[in-house]
């Protein structure tokens, strides 16, 4: 799990987006396994901020989206959405339309749906970011327990630093203005790990003021400053 | 609020505007105005004798072609606005005008062209109807959520899925309010249709009982457009929610 930090505004949703192959860069290329992407890939996966279900759908129907999309048979989709729906925690809310939904369950079915194509690639774009304190910390124990059960490649962009000392095992740093990389990271948690945990533990403790320390530095961190 | 009580509020203030309008309804002239109780008994005796049915008929059967005409032209066409931008800058001029035309004007020229019987009726009602339901689609299909385009885009979605998964059911509401306008609209061009063309339906009834000054009989037809009126939206909505039950949220009935 790669975490994508940055201030806002440096182009950490941009940059996942040109992952994903929604953007074509004025310059440069992604390739992934060799091949340049130009367009969205079966492959990858993407879970939005804005959660993006379909207010039409069923949470069965949402889930079922991205299978569909493929064309699989009809069964294989039955069984992977009642899978994917159990493994979110969402299982029993099948019939129920993304209004009915809290916030946080809507985004456990972006990440369901998500993870129901299994891409070999899986991109989260600030998921939790919307969700009120409690149960973006929930989620990310979720995410945690998730991937440890069913481990993937995941690029994930957030604002938050002990979001991304959390879930990640890598962390790359952004400058804002311009978006450039500042440093990568390696975090040296073990796993399966809980948040109270990483949060007292003393590694946690140095990275975390390292990055802090990195932010500050910034030229125009200071909001004031702004163009 | 609770429904009980907003029910009671809505059943007594009709029976005190009923019992008001029967009080003083009475001390007029009856040939300038009329009452309740004289309009039921009219009503009767209008279904008694199958004058108000089959007028009613008339009036249904031109209001109903036009309606579905103005449905099954105006959707593709707002469709084709919307998607084409080449469709959309070579007709957006004449659809506003169309639009912005009062109706009326154009009566005298379609019973040049389409004569005084039914299908001139029909085209004048389709023509009251077809532009709300024709701009209303194509908001419809532009106003979809660019987030969604892009969940569409990002699942690596075909064209004809995106329209069936998010462009139609995204519009659906828009085209259902524009079928609502229509059918405001649509009973409107119904009765100038039938004061302008040969006379028939239940603008017939108005225009005859009025020149004979059978004031309650006049209001026959006029309570009778009401009530189509209101059955027609009541109609329409119902259909939306039912097409459309996500959209329960707006209504607060969820």
């Amino acid at each position: 799990m790669l975490c994508i930090l940055g201030p806002s505004g440096c182009g950490k949703t941009t940059l996942l987006r040109v992952l994903d192959g929604l953007i074509v860069p004025d310059d440069g290329e992604v390739t992934i396994d060799g091949r340049r992407v130009t367009d969205p890939r079966t492959d990858v996966a993407m879970v939005f901020q804005h959660f993006g279900l379909f207010p039409w759908k069923r949470l069965r129907q949402n889930i079922a989206y991205g299978l569909e999309l493929r064309g699989r048979p009809r069964a294989d989709i039955a069984r992977s959405v009642a899978h994917y729906t159990e493994l979110v925690g969402l299982g029993g809310f099948e019939q129920a339309y993304p209004f009915q939904l809290s916030g946080g369950m809507q985004q456990r079915a972006g990440l369901a749906r998500a993870l129901a194509v299994n891409p070999s690639i899986l991109l989260m774009d600030e998921p939790f970011g919307s969700l009120d304190a409690q149960t973006r910390e929930t989620l990310q124990e979720e995410l945690s327990r998730i991937l440890g059960r069913e481990p993937k490649t995941v690029i994930f962009v957030t604002h938050s630093i002990d979001e991304a000392i959390f879930l990640g095992d890598r962390i790359v740093v952004m400058s804002r203005r311009p978006g450039r990389i500042r440093e990568t990271l390696a975090v040296d948690l073990l796993r399966p790990r809980q948040l109270n945990d990483v949060r007292a533990d003393p590694n946690a403790i140095k990275l975390r003021a390292h990055i802090w320390d990195e932010l500050r530095r910034e030229p125009d961190a200071d909001p004031e400053r702004r163009p | 609020m609770r429904p009980g009580r907003a029910l009671a509020i809505r059943v007594a203030s009709f029976v005190v505007v009923l019992v008001v309008w029967e009080l003083y309804g009475r001390s007029v002239n009856p040939i300038l105005f009329t009452y309740p109780s004289a309009i039921a008994a009219a009503f009767g005796e209008l279904v008694g004798n199958g004058e108000l049915p089959a007028y009613l008929g008339q009036s249904l059967q031109v209001l109903v072609y036009g309606l579905l005409l103005a449905i099954g032209a105006g959707i593709p066409a707002g469709v084709l606005i919307a998607r084409f931008r080449t469709v959309e800058l070579a007709t957006d001029v004449y659809v506003s005008a169309l639009y912005s035309t009062p109706m009326v004007a154009l009566v005298p020229l379609i019973v040049l062209w389409f004569g005084f019987k039914v299908p001139a009726k029909v085209v004048i009602v389709f023509l009251f109807m077809v532009f709300p339901v024709l701009i209303n689609t194509e908001q419809g299909v532009k106003n979809v959520d660019r987030g969604l385009l892009e969940v569409a885009r990002s699942f690596c979605s075909t064209e004809r899925r995106l329209w069936r998964d998010l462009i139609l059911p995204s519009a659906l509401p828009f085209i259902a309010a524009g079928v609502r306008l229509a059918i405001g609209r649509g009973l409107v061009g119904m009765v100038v249709a039938e004061f302008y063309t040969s006379i028939s339906g239940l603008g017939y009834m108005i225009v005859r009982y009025a020149n004979a000054f059978e004031t309650a009989k006049l209001f026959v037809p006029i309570v009778t457009l009401m009530v189509i009126g209101v059955l027609l939206l009541n109609g329409a909505r119902a259909l939306e929610l039912w097409l459309a039950p996500w959209q329960r949220r707006n209504s607060g009935e969820a």
